[in-house]
């Protein structure tokens, strides 16, 4: 049985047109126009039992909403979901207790409560037995060292602690599916290397699947045997980390050291005809690319001869370079051939050269953003003026119990966490009816 | 499950206490309140012996009751609500077997409990010693007083969770919160008992389920509805908290595909 089998799965959103000046707003208030944007268009994948599987692609390829759609958050507007057997909407509430969560910008601790209160709320949200728990947790503290955290107050945690817990809560109710969602985001080298070391005991003590995405290449290196690659909504690459190297790396570059200066011309020369490129490095070193198709043998025999070399030096080309290599040719293939905007908004403008349309929603929510502040000091001012409602301001800058703590403005440290340099990303409601 | 709701609401309870400053500064504001109100009402009775079928001795008491009721009933839900909607922290609570808004139900009816024990119970005892407060001995009208609160907190929830969904589907629903907000004081009989309106607006009013949150219960609790009138004022606010549960069920199921992500 598939953990996770998915076949042409489908999701379109219907974003909101802002049309321009206040003659625009005026008839939007009115007639409001919408963009249909296809974020995940019609892939199909399965995901075996007990296997780590990474999920990249740029800013707006459609990662988080393929997650959310397997974690049973969206509905799917076309295709086939089965994972652990169930279809994650429909059957939501049975469906959640097998998996585990893990948003890397989105608190699901409840954010005035210590640790182990939220642990112990979970145990009973998840009805885990008392004994099991109690194992459960010893393991999670002790493989995450929770030990000095556990009474703290999650909003007085660091980023990097808070994403131990993070992992610790996801994890309580012993779930057979893991979804990560750039769970190392934001995090510093030491904490990360504990949170991939953690995740691969796991995955083989427990054989829990884990499906993660990630901008980090060496999560995918240091974790998964299988990688899907998304661009633009569709699965441009699925396989193993070492094949995709292979098959999209094109060359390898060699650093050779000569004896006395050289010149450029001289070695272009010698090297005519195989389609090198030579680039200096400084008088005594130069730099040669070397195609795939082309054997480095035969490059440095031709060198060789004329010419003293003292050091060879062969520079692997790393996943980031293969990877920054496919996005920027597979999303210039997508642009050209789809009339659709890239992405689904918000974050779609730090994508490389993202495109126009995207950067006009990304736009339209931050503008959501700045009202929403605005109602809130708005809402405090009345608050204090009309004097019977300040008794229950207090409930209105606490509102926040179950929901996620680093969404609330107020807490510098909040902000400054799930800030991190990288686009928040928001989940909103369509607005309108079509 | 049930412990989990349990929890939920022993939770909240615990964070309101938590904030030392508000909960002494809450006792102190409703006792205030009151105090207000009685002297408006006491400034507008003059000499007068009643006014719109209340003497000035059960408006006092009256005016006392409501906002004992208001301590319990009143909750910010449908701003959390609307907040987590548009912060995408719903999506957080989607990820547990929980349903989402008996959740927050729950944290209402703490926050309420906590209101209603930290707040209003001390808070009454400073107004009774200093205004002419007559509460009734009838134990059989206590017990008949809290039930119909409990039902007055379950109505004004219901409303909070319509317009705390609303923001599924527009952008910002911060006016429709207020305008709730302000039509739940005026409308159940808060600011003014509904015997002060108009009779096309009584007849009006009787329609919405606005009076079943305030009105209702305090005119049993004061004695202005006793007998068979009371249990009708019950059997009023029962039916509408069945009513309401209609359109929230159609709303939650039609947000769950209005639900979208923006960032990929």
């Amino acid at each position: 049985m598939w953990a996770i089998d998915v076949a042409d799965l489908r999701k379109e959103f219907k974003v909101q047109k802002n049309r321009e000046g206040l003659a625009g707003a005026i008839r939007d208030l009115f007639r409001r126009e919408y963009t249909l944007v296809t974020a995940v268009k019609d892939i199909s994948f399965q995901i075996p039992q007990g296997e780590i599987c990474g999920y990249i692609g740029e800013n707006g390829a459609g990662k988080s909403t393929t997650i959310k759609m397997l974690a049973g958050i969206l509905v799917p507007t076309s295709g086939r979901i089965l994972v652990n057997g169930y279809v994650p909407y429909k059957e939501r509430e049975t469906f959640v207790r097998h998996i585990g969560v893990v948003f890397g910008q989105r608190s699901q601790l409840w954010w005035d409560i210590g640790v182990i209160e939220s642990f112990r709320l979970l145990r009973k949200v998840y009805r885990v037995s008392e004994a099991d728990f109690r194992r459960r947790l010893d393991e999670l503290v002790e493989t995450l060292q929770l030990q000095d955290l556990l009474h703290r107050p999650v909003r007085k945690l660091s980023l990097g602690q808070r994403m131990r817990c993070e992992l610790a809560a996801a994890l309580l109710h012993q779930p057979s599916i893991l979804f990560l969602d750039e769970p190392t985001i934001g995090l510093d080298i030491v904490v990360k290397t504990e949170i991939r070391e953690f995740l691969k005991k796991i995955n083989r003590e427990h054989g829990t699947t884990i499906l993660l995405t990630t901008h980090d290449l060496q999560d995918i290196e240091a974790l998964c045997s299988r990688v899907i690659m998304l661009d633009d909504g569709r699965i441009i690459y699925d396989g193993g980390l070492e094949e995709l190297k292979e098959r999209w790396s094109k060359g390898r570059e060699v650093l050779l050291s000569f004896g006395q200066p050289y010149a450029l011309d001289e070695l272009a020369r010698l090297t005519e005809g195989m389609g090198v490129r030579w680039s200096r490095e400084n008088d005594m070193t130069a730099k040669v690319w070397i195609p795939k198709e082309q054997n480095v043998t035969d490059v440095l025999a031709r060198v060789a001869g004329p010419k003293d070399i003292r050091d060879i030096k062969i520079i692997e080309t790393s996943t980031d370079e293969i990877v920054r290599e496919i996005y920027r040719a597979g999303s210039a293939e997508a642009r050209a051939e789809s009339a659709f905007p890239k992405g689904t908004g918000g974050d779609g403008g730090t994508a490389p050269g993202g495109a126009p349309i995207s950067g006009g929603t990304g736009g339209a929510a931050g503008r959501a953003g700045g009202t929403e502040q605005c109602g809130a000091t708005e809402s405090g001012g009345t608050g204090s003026a009309a004097g019977g409602e300040s008794n229950e301001a207090m409930s209105g800058k606490e509102p926040n119990l179950a929901g996620s703590g680093a969404a609330k403005p107020r807490e510098g440290a909040a902000g400054g966490e799930s800030g991190g340099g990288t686009p928040r990303e928001t989940v909103g409601a369509g607005s309108g009816t079509p | 499950m049930t412990a989990a709701y349990l929890e939920l609401i022993r939770i909240r309870f615990l964070t309101m206490l938590a904030y030392r400053v508000n909960y002494y500064s809450g006792i102190i504001i409703y006792a205030i309140n009151i105090g207000a109100y009685y002297f408006t009402w006491r400034a507008i009775y003059g000499g007068a012996e009643s006014l719109g079928g209340f003497t000035a001795a059960q408006m006092t008491t009256y005016i006392a009751v409501s906002w004992m009721a208001r301590a319990f009933y009143f909750n910010n839900l449908d701003r959390e609500i609307a907040l987590e909607i548009r912060d995408g922290s719903v999506a957080v609570q989607m990820i547990r077997p929980y349903n989402y808004l008996l959740v927050k139900v729950m944290q209402g009816f703490g926050e309420g409990l906590f209101r209603l024990t930290m707040f209003m119970a001390p808070g009454m005892v400073v107004v009774c010693l200093l205004f002419p407060v007559e509460l009734p001995a009838d134990p059989a009208r206590w017990a008949l007083f809290l039930v119909m609160i409990w039902f007055s907190f379950l109505i004004n929830t219901q409303l909070n969770l319509i317009v705390g969904m609303f923001a599924f589907f527009v952008e910002n629903n911060e006016g429709m919160i207020r305008m709730k907000r302000v039509a739940i004081d005026l409308f159940s009989g808060v600011l003014i008992p509904m015997s002060f309106f108009p009779l096309w607006a009584q007849d009006l009013l009787a329609w919405t389920p606005f009076p079943a949150i305030t009105y209702l219960p305090s005119s049993v609790f004061t004695g202005r509805m006793s007998g068979a009138e009371a249990w009708e004022a019950l059997l009023v606010q029962i039916v509408w908290a069945a009513v309401l549960v209609v359109p929230i069920i159609l709303m939650w199921r039609a947000s769950r595909r209005r639900l979208f992500v923006q960032g990929g």
